[in-house]
């Protein structure tokens, strides 16, 4: 595997810090995903006929196959205090209960609206929570763009869920993966994790009825690099943060499951026997995607916080060079392994200032902009070649068999390019 | 508090975006939070333009209402003057912005810029995406607008304004081209197409023409009867959706220019001739259900009534502002109009109503699609696929040729499909039968006819080839017709319990089931039910040939 050596690292970053207008989804976007995860939640949005308009401009055709989300619009009446929006929320709850009985875990979530005008939502779910036990359980978190960009959504959602985690009565250590991954790609992670003899939990759960247990017996991996709130909970639970890369790329894969081996005390040869066909298999697959990559110049701007692992794989084991490597939020604690294998002397930048982020972008003339469905369109008009960025959270992506996949995203635009120019 | 699962309608200041994109040198500062710019790909993606809408969002984030939005707000409206600029600024709020309570249009009028600004005023916790257009068109004619030239240079061909067309508006680019080629030809002028693709100066130029065409009310109504008010300038009320409605559009356009009127349609007409033509007879009658916005869903019912010969068995709207016009229309068709913003009672009406075609939006696309019902899109909000690349007007004489064809084509499929169900029962088309033109690579055993083979399909059959009157109930299988058949597939044996339940049903006569059998398969399980139905009616206990034609007799009254 040609990983690059040059790198001396990038732990000392000082990020381009910029302010102005951002050009990212708000944290309500996150529950496309979460609903498909787990299977018997409802998210139900309290806000504004904007933020139904977002999640189904979002959520595409997905809308119309009787989704578990829906809004419930807070209109004047609501807001002119003439009806009482406690009442108001009972009435919305009940009826869509009534309409989806198989629902037992509920999320109030909140938005733009509903914090402005201080809707105090954790009341309400205690309430919904005395009315609706115990066939349902009621939990809020805020999705409002005001507090989350994207992918926070997640985080604000699993931080939510853990205080109600079941209490962990062992004490030989275990282990959890936290972060939502494809079904695909955590029953892969289990079946890895199962040859070196390791029991591993999952959160969030397909099922809101086999919720892990936590205790200072467990030890988490995170699986995304987002989930700044949900960490800080589990620590206070007394779980235990395994500091590795994200498992994107073999690299990183391997990183990842190893931190795991390492702590539970796994034998080299039992993680060599366990990760090698895999590791092979993908290295040979991500080959092929390499001779076409290599030495194009690739520009984040900043979407989902998966940006500096995204560098991290596509500059070390597909040999691009990175532009500018943009992301929304920079925790530099879980971005630590992250940051210590990115070449040094990256443009790393957080927050945004649209215009002048585009200015830097066509200035650089990059070969390649992973970039937001409103620009993407536009810079494609300019000659730039893009690869819109939301796929990057829908697609499964991590682990070994998805390498190739993952590295397949940034190569299919600049192929198209090649054979539309031809 | 009201639970949606899905809009019809964006909120207002999408509208005002509409607008704001549509034109060339308008700029929109919009007081709102991070998360808002999810607006820009309903642009960028849905109609593909390849250029950011002119829109910039302040974003504020839960840090900024500490301290100072407004001048956040201040700032975002120098720069986007400073990069931008514009020949005329939109300023207002989003719904978040709208509580927190900035004033954009005093926080402009502070900046003292040197081009008009317009401050829009856009309640979002009342009024939706079609209200927010209208209103922003109409603020933007009222505060660019000159009064014209008291002498006017005398013209030689009589102008108009088209009024209405905006970005993401369902066919508008190709109905601004059809409407203004059917203008030219009748010897009127197009001054101003507004706001699809005017400048500030072209709109401040509208109260030159001799009159407004509005296409598309929902955005260019209020306008146009402002400019009727101020500058005496009448409009056309017909939207030329439809033949006949084009014809009435082009006679109203005479009257108001005093140009002579055409003696005959243009040779492209050719959906008139087509309805007429005898492959669409079993377009007779077939039960439509119509909905949309306000204009495409009127028009709509008056083609399928007068134009296709459907039967209209239901239409409404999503547009309240609309829904007197809506309500009025219905009347003419016997119904009851539904307005409604929930899909979900368009869903249960649609289920009640068991329409043939339906003709909506994408929401009912995907309804008809779940009820296995054939469907046309005739109104936003539509999907990326309704922007197509190929020239697809709906007004005028092209555009009718486009409804015609869009409105058949799924009833077609429809009928193709229909037949394939059907004729994969008979003994050549069962579903293990290899292709006829290849032979038989089967045991002949296998390939026996049944002796009477009869649709398992509860979908009642086409009325073009139908011998017996069409009813939706599951055909009946008479037990000893299962029994001959020894057939064990899932759609025979869901039948097979209820007939076997009718203990006291008559028993058919050799002649008559003989006389039976020569009924074309695809209608026979009908013809039984009928004639078993009838006779059980009557009381009848052996059914011959003469209960059989008394039968037909009876339900083709």
């Amino acid at each position: 595997m040609p990983i690059r050596a040059e790198t001396s690292g990038c732990t000392d970053v000082v990020p381009l810090v910029e302010r102005g207008q951002r050009e990212v989804f708000c944290g309500l976007t996150g529950i496309i995903w979460l609903h498909r995860k787990i299977q018997d939640a409802f998210f139900l949005v309290v806000g504004s006929r904007t933020c139904a308009h977002l999640i189904q401009s979002a959520a595409g055709v997905m809308i119309f196959a009787e989704p578990r989300f829906g809004t419930a619009i807070i209109d004047e009446r609501d807001l002119a205090g003439l009806a009482d929006v406690h009442e108001e929320l009972d009435r919305v709850v009940g009826q869509l209960l009534a309409r989806r009985p198989d629902i037992r875990l509920l999320f109030l979530v909140g938005s733009c609206p509903s914090e402005v005008i201080k809707l105090d939502l954790s009341r309400a779910a205690e309430r919904q929570n005395q009315i609706h036990h115990p066939a349902v359980r009621v939990l809020n978190y805020s999705g409002s763009g005001i507090e989350t960009t994207f992918t926070q959504g997640e985080d604000a959602c699993l931080a939510a869920m853990v205080p109600g985690l079941p209490t962990s009565a062992e004490t030989a250590p275990a282990l959890m993966v936290v972060g939502t991954l494809a079904d695909v790609v955590e029953d892969q992670m289990r079946s890895l994790f199962d040859r070196m003899g390791l029991q591993v939990s999952f959160f969030p759960p397909r099922n809101s009825q086999a919720m892990p247990v936590v205790g200072p017996n467990t030890r988490y991996l995170l699986a995304q690099p987002f989930l700044a709130d949900t960490a800080r909970a589990l620590q206070s639970r007394g779980a235990q943060h395994l500091p590795a890369p994200f498992p994107l790329g073999v690299e990183g894969t391997t990183a990842w499951l190893q931190a795991a081996a390492t702590e539970f005390g796994v034998a080299p040869e039992v993680f060599e026997q366990a990760t090698a066909a895999p590791r092979q298999r993908a290295e040979k697959a991500l080959a092929v995607q390499r001779q076409m990559l290599q030495g194009q110049r690739i520009f984040f701007f900043p979407d989902s916080q998966l940006e500096i692992p995204l560098a991290r794989f596509v500059h070390r084991e597909l040999g691009m060079d990175l532009v500018e490597v943009g992301t929304p939020y920079l925790h530099r604690q879980h971005m630590a392994a992250e940051l210590a294998l990115m070449p040094a002397g990256t443009r790393i930048s957080e927050g945004q200032d649209v215009d002048l982020q585009l200015d830097r972008c066509i200035a650089d003339a990059p070969d390649l902009v992973v970039c937001g469905l409103g620009l993407a369109n536009p810079l494609e008009a300019q000659g730039i070649t893009t690869k819109w960025a939301i796929e990057l959270v829908f697609t499964p992506i991590q682990g070994y068999e998805q390498a190739a996949d993952l590295a397949g995203l940034f190569s299919r635009p600049l192929k198209r390019r090649l054979k539309l120019a031809a | 508090m009201q639970l949606t699962l899905w809009t019809y309608e964006g909120p207002p200041h999408v509208g005002a975006m509409r607008v704001a994109t549509a034109m060339t040198d308008v700029h929109y500062v919009l007081h709102a939070p991070q998360g808002d710019t999810y607006a820009d790909l309903l642009f960028t993606m849905i109609e593909r333009l390849p250029r950011r809408p002119p829109v910039t969002y302040t974003t504020f984030q839960a840090r900024d209402l500490g301290g100072d939005t407004a001048e956040l707000f201040k700032d975002a409206a120098r720069q986007a003057m400073a990069r931008f600029n514009p020949a005329a600024m939109l300023v207002g709020s989003s719904c978040t912005a709208e509580l927190i309570q900035d004033d954009p249009g005093g926080l402009a009028q502070a900046l003292q810029l040197t081009i008009p600004v317009v401050a829009l005023e856009l309640p979002s916790y009342q009024r939706k995406e079609n209200w927010g257009a209208s209103e922003t068109f109409y603020q933007l004619c009222r505060h660019l607008m000159h009064k014209p030239a008291a002498d006017k240079p005398a013209k030689v061909r009589p102008t108009c304004n088209i009024l209405g067309p905006s970005a993401l508006g369902f066919r508008h680019r190709d109905d601004v081209k059809e409407i203004t080629q059917l203008l030219n030809q009748l010897g009127v002028d197009v001054a101003v197409v507004a706001p699809l693709s005017a400048s500030v100066a072209d709109v401040q130029k509208l109260a030159e023409a001799d009159f407004n065409v509005v296409l598309y009310p929902e955005i260019g109504m209020a306008a146009a009867q402002w400019l009727q008010r101020q500058f005496d300038q009448p409009y056309t009320k017909t939207v030329p959706l439809g033949s006949h409605a084009t014809r009435d559009f082009i006679a109203e356009v005479c009257t108001l220019t005093g140009l002579p009127q055409p003696a005959q349609d243009p040779s492209n007409a050719h959906a008139h001739w087509y309805a007429k033509s005898v492959d669409s007879t079993y377009l007779t009658g077939k039960r439509v259900y119509i909905f949309g916005d306000a204009t495409h869903v009127v028009a709509a019912a008056r083609i399928a009534s007068q134009e296709m010969g459907f039967e209209v068995v239901g239409l409404g709207t999503y547009s309240r502002e609309f829904a007197r016009e809506v309500r009025d229309c219905a009347k003419r068709y016997g119904v009851e109009a539904l307005i409604t913003d929930d899909y979900l009672e368009v869903e249960t009406q649609i289920n009640a109503l068991q329409p043939e075609l339906i003709l909506g939006t994408q929401m009912e696309r995907h309804i008809a699609k779940r009820q296995g019902i054939p469907c046309a899109v005739i109104s936003a909000p539509v999907h990326v696929q309704d922007f197509p690349a190929r020239y697809a007007p709906q007004m005028g004489f092209e555009g009718a040729n486009v409804l015609f064809d869009t409105w058949v084509h799924p009833l077609m499929m429809g009928l193709e499909e229909h037949l394939i169900g059907m004729f994969r029962e008979d003994f050549e088309f069962h579903a293990g039968a290899a292709p006829s033109h290849l032979g038989s690579t089967r045991p002949a055993a296998e390939n026996v006819a049944p002796v009477r083979t009869e649709p398992a399909a509860a979908t009642p059959a086409p009325t073009a080839v139908a011998q017996a009157p069409v009813s939706t109930a599951a055909p009946t299988l008479s037990t000893d017709g299962i029994q001959a058949k020894g057939l064990t597939s899932d759609g025979v044996k869901a039948v097979a319990a209820p007939a076997q339940a009718a203990s006291n049903q008559a028993t058919w006569s050799p002649e008559a089931e003989k006389e039976l059998g020569k009924i074309p398969f695809f209608v026979r399980g009908k013809a039984r039910r009928n004639t078993e139905r009838f006779a059980q009616d009557l009381g009848v206990a052996t059914i011959t040939v003469e209960t059989l034609y008394d039968a037909k007799a009876h339900y083709s009254r």
